[in-house]
Formats: C-alpha cells, structure tokens, sequence
C-alpha cells in the first residue's frame, strides 16, 4: 500500500517538476491523435454527407458495415498496417514503420468508421424538414449540407471527440506499428505499459494521471454537448 | 404566359395515389387558392410545385420551362419562387440568420441582406426580435419569420400551406395584411391551400376545390360558391340542403323541379327532364309563421324537427316532407317564438336555389 502511495506521490512531483519526458510524450500523444482525429475527420464529415444525402443500392448495408467496423479489435488494425508498411509489404518502401506517421495512419483506419458512422446517425437523427426547407430557400446541393451540418453541429462534434477519445486511449496499435521507442514513438499508454511492467511504477502513474484527467476533459465536453 | 402550368400531375406513395390528373395554369399575378377538406391532397400538391417532391406522373412548367426532371432547372425556377409551410421549421440560429439565409445562398452583398432583411422584418412586425433565437419564438411568431424569409427573396410566385392555420389572432391579421400587401403592392403571384373558406373567399381571384386528391372545380370565388358543380364541392362550400330532383317543367330559364312531394322553382338551363340536384344554403331560406305574402317564389310548409344554438345563430332543422335547415337569428327565432314541433314556412327566392347536374351522388 505504501509503496502505491509513495509513487503516487513521486508521480505528482513529476507533473510538478515538468519533467522533460513526461511533458515529451504527452506532447506526442496529443500530436498523434489530434493529427489522426483530424485527418479521419476531414474524411468522415464529407463522406458521411454524401452516403446519408444520396440514395443508392446498398446503402443500409454499407451503414451496417460501417457501424460493426466500430469494434474492430485495435490489434487488428495494428496488423493491418504492420502488413502494409513492413519491408516487404505493398508501402514497405515508404519506410513509415515504427514511426509516429504509422501510428496516425492506423489510427486514421480505426476511428475513421467510428467517426463516419455517427456523422451518419447525427444527420439522419435531424428534422428532415431541415434540408427541404434550406432546398426550398433557394439553397444549392451543397448550402444545404453544410446548413444539415450546422443543425447538426452537437452531434458531429460529439461524433469527432468519441473518435478523439479512442485515438487518444489506443494502446495496440500504437505499440506494433510505433514500436514504442523512446523519444521518438513513445505515447501514453504505450509507456505506461513498458514501464510498469518493468517496475517503473511513479512514471506510469503520472502518465496515468495525465491520461485520466484528458480523458475526464473529453467525457465532460461530450456530457455537455449531448445535453444540448 | 401562364407562370405556372401542371399537365396531368400525379402523385403517389406506396401504390396509394395521393393526387391524380391534376391540370393547373396560374397566370402571373394571380391569386389562386386551394380550399379542400383535411387529407385531400393540398399540401402533396403544394409540394410538387414547390419541386421537393417528384411526381409519379406528369409534367411541371415554371416559366415556360419544363422543370419535372432537371435538377438545374429546378434550382433556378426554385430560386424565383418561396414556399411557407403550415408548421414551419426555423433553423438553429438568430431571427435576423434565418431571414438572411435565402440571400446569403444567392451571394448577395452584406450591406444589401442588412436592407432588405430589417425591411421585411418590419413588415412582419418582428424586428424588434432580430437577434432572438428563432427557436424560442411563439407559433404565431415562427410564422411571421417563415413568411419574411419567404419575402425577402421577392419571389414571384408565392407558395402558402395553410398559413394561418392554429395562429394566434394578432399573428393571423399581421399575416393576412402582409399578404395584401405583396398581392397589391409586389404584384407577387399567389398559390395558397386552405380549408378556411372566408379567407379563400377574401383573397382569392380564382379557387380550386380540391376532394381526394382531385380537382374538381375550379373558377371564381363566386361560380366556386354560388354555383357548385358538384355535390363534393357543395357539401363543402356549405351547401347544407342538397335535394335531388327532376326537371318537370320550363318557362324560359325558369324551372319547375319536382323534389320529393314538392316542387321548387329555380333558374337553370338544364332541360326538361333533367336530374338534378337543388342547392340551397341555409342562411338563403327565410322563416315565417304564417304563409308569407313575399316575392319569394318557393314556400314549403313544415315541422321544426331540431334547434342547435350557434349563438348569434340558430340553427333549424325543419321536416317539410324532406329534411331542410335553416339558419337565422336567435333573436328572430325568439320573436316568431319557434320552438319543436311548431308548423312554420320556409320561403326561397329562385334565384338562391343553385341547380347542378346530378351524376354523382
């Protein structure tokens, strides 16, 4: 019990003290998932759009996909991209393995279903009289989406930030394809992992901490947003 | 060049036709308005012409041009009309926002969306509500800016679905002298759909009966209520005595029909022969006591049945060998002291009895 208590302690003074390693990988893991939660963003708003504002054939099934690709398993995805960017795979000479780049890329592969798919549902959730009124003032195709966006705006961001949340939290992949190398691919939950296995108890627990309070900000943010 | 024209229109959902054979051409200018009981089929035609909807069947021509299938052509004739819903939806954003969105979706000039919003937003009587949130507005208020983001694109055609329908007073005069004004002053061409038959009667140059999803009649407000073409239409412009017939005589343009025991004089052109039906509303029949010495040429001696108050009026119900009912006064009905089972006269110039064919039943 003491000893808990004692890197708990030690684990403050390490966010007090900023320690440089401590502040370097919070710094990269918010890099890494900002930079993939954005990028599977840009994808999924447009692209949602377009799958709920269109009618074709199999358009139920394909939101089915997409909706099951939600739980993919991390690890899976870790393979995928291993696969893809190993020495011999189809981007092997890209030499993007064990590098923070793989790690947003298999990220961006993760969330990006997540993401789309609740753009889905926050767009289908939506007064349809929404669309036909902006289509009745005289709006173009595209006025009219970006206004359906805009109604929608609590739920896209609330859809955005669950993709933050999983980005942020993954540990899987970020460890097969980032390879966890220090000061370079190390996350937060990566070291959190290695160190504790190696008895290294007062970093991981300030990086705990610090994973903690992101995750409290985020859960408060998406509370906020879905009461609105 | 009429601005609008539909040619056979249908509309359908799930095999059900909602609107069947619709022919329509409004000329520019005109006020026409739709009258027609709930579930008949107003709101699925107003949206066929306000294109949000596609026909089954049909074509639709703005402006000389046929707009049924392309989606450009729809945009562009789209963008010179507006469309008021009955319930209409304000989006997520200031009052003065939501006017402005038309404007904005047309590129026009900030300085020119200022003018022209806070100008019609006067004269909907909200611009002291410009920067409320749209959404925390009354029914009646909704209304008013659903109409001023209508205007403010100075469209010219103007779709309105029951626009004072469930309004408070106050909100339904703004309203209805705001649409005075865009038919006098704007010159703005009107189609609206309605059941509240006064306001069709005030507003409208020609109407349209609309019964399940047809139009059966359409003319001046006049033809629509004096002259009804058919039962449908006279059941609903409040027609109340409906007494099929036979023609059995004529002198001139005046007939002698033969109506259960009686016969009922009236002006008709149909001839000899002829089954009709006799159209008689009940506020046109006078009541006396005693035979009346007055020009009216039909009398018809019978027994009050029924009194249902509709204070100031009275409504009667009267067995003259065929049910007849009677609208007067309360006051007058005191005075001749009518009551159940009094013997009185029913008396009906010839001229307030409206003769119509009589193929439907």
């Amino acid at each position: 019990m003491e000893e808990i208590w004692n890197g708990f302690v030690q684990a403050l003074g390490l966010i007090a003290s900023r320690d440089p390693e401590v502040l370097e990988i919070t710094r990269r893991t918010l890099m890494i998932s900002v930079s993939s939660t954005s990028i599977a963003s840009a994808i999924s708003v447009p692209l949602g759009s377009l799958i709920h504002f269109n009618r074709f054939r199999g358009k139920r099934v394909l939101v089915s996909v997409i909706q099951t690709l939600f739980s993919v398993p991390t690890v899976v995805v870790g393979l995928l991209v291993f696969i893809t960017f190993s020495r011999a795979g189809p981007l092997g000479e890209l030499d993007l393995l064990f590098s923070p780049p793989a790690i947003i890329i298999g990220e961006v592969v993760l969330i990006t279903p997540l993401i789309l798919g609740l753009i889905i549902s926050a767009l289908s959730g939506l007064d349809r009289a929404v669309g036909e009124t902006a289509i009745s003032l005289g709006a173009t195709r595209l006025q009219m989406v970006l206004l359906s966006l805009r109604e929608a705006k609590f739920a896209v961001l609330a859809a955005v930030i669950m993709g933050y949340g999983r980005a942020f939290s993954e540990v899987g992949l970020a460890l097969m394809v980032g390879g966890n190398i220090r000061g370079f691919t190390r996350t937060l939950t990566t070291t959190i992992s290695l160190e504790t296995s190696k008895g290294n108890i007062e970093l991981s627990m300030a990086l705990g901490i610090i994973l903690l309070l992101i995750a409290l900000a985020i859960n408060v943010t998406l509370n906020r947003l879905q009461q609105r | 060049m009429p601005i609008l024209q539909t040619m056979n229109l249908d509309q359908g959902f799930g095999g059900r036709n909602i609107l069947s054979d619709i022919n329509l051409s409004i000329e520019p200018n005109e006020v026409f308005v739709i009258i027609g009981p709930t579930g008949s089929g107003k709101t699925t035609l107003i949206r066929l012409l306000d294109m949000l909807d596609r026909p089954t069947g049909g074509q639709l021509v703005f402006f000389g041009t046929d707009v049924t299938f392309s989606r450009p052509l729809r945009l562009a004739a789209r963008r010179r009309i507006a469309y008021v819903q009955q319930k209409p939806l304000v989006f997520t954003m200031s009052v003065f926002d939501n006017v402005a969105c038309g404007l904005r979706w047309r590129q026009e000039k900030k300085e020119v969306i200022t003018e022209k919003v806070e100008s019609v937003l006067r004269l909907v009587g909200m611009l002291d509500y410009r920067e409320r949130s749209a959404k925390t507005l009354s029914g009646g208020e909704t209304q008013r800016v659903a109409v001023a983001r209508a205007l403010v694109t100075e469209p010219e055609v103007l779709l309105l679905d029951e626009p004072t329908a469930n309004l408070d007073p106050i909100s339904v005069t703004k309203i209805e002298e705001v649409l005075g004004h865009v038919i006098d002053a704007k010159r703005t061409t009107l189609v609206m759909a309605t059941h509240d038959m006064s306001q069709g009667q005030r507003l409208a140059d020609r109407i349209g009966v609309m019964v399940a999803g047809r139009l059966v009649q359409i003319g001046k407000p006049h033809e629509i209520f004096m002259s009804p073409e058919t039962r449908e239409v006279a059941e609903f412009v409040g027609m109340d005595n409906i007494l099929p017939g036979i023609v059995t005589g004529k002198d001139g343009d005046l007939a002698t029909i033969s109506v259960h025991n009686s016969t009922i004089e009236a002006v008709t052109s149909y001839p000899d022969g002829e089954m009709v039906l006799s159209l008689i509303r009940p506020e046109d029949i006078t009541l006396t006591v005693t035979p009346a010495a007055s020009s009216a040429r039909n009398t018809f001696k019978g027994n009050i049945v029924q009194m249902v108050s509709l204070k100031p009026l009275i409504r009667i119900e009267i067995d003259c060998g065929f049910p007849l009912l009677v609208l007067i006064t309360q006051r007058s009905s005191d005075g001749m002291g009518l009551s159940i089972g009094k013997t009185v006269y029913c008396n009906v110039k010839a001229s307030a009895v409206s003769i119509i064919k009589r193929w439907t039943y």
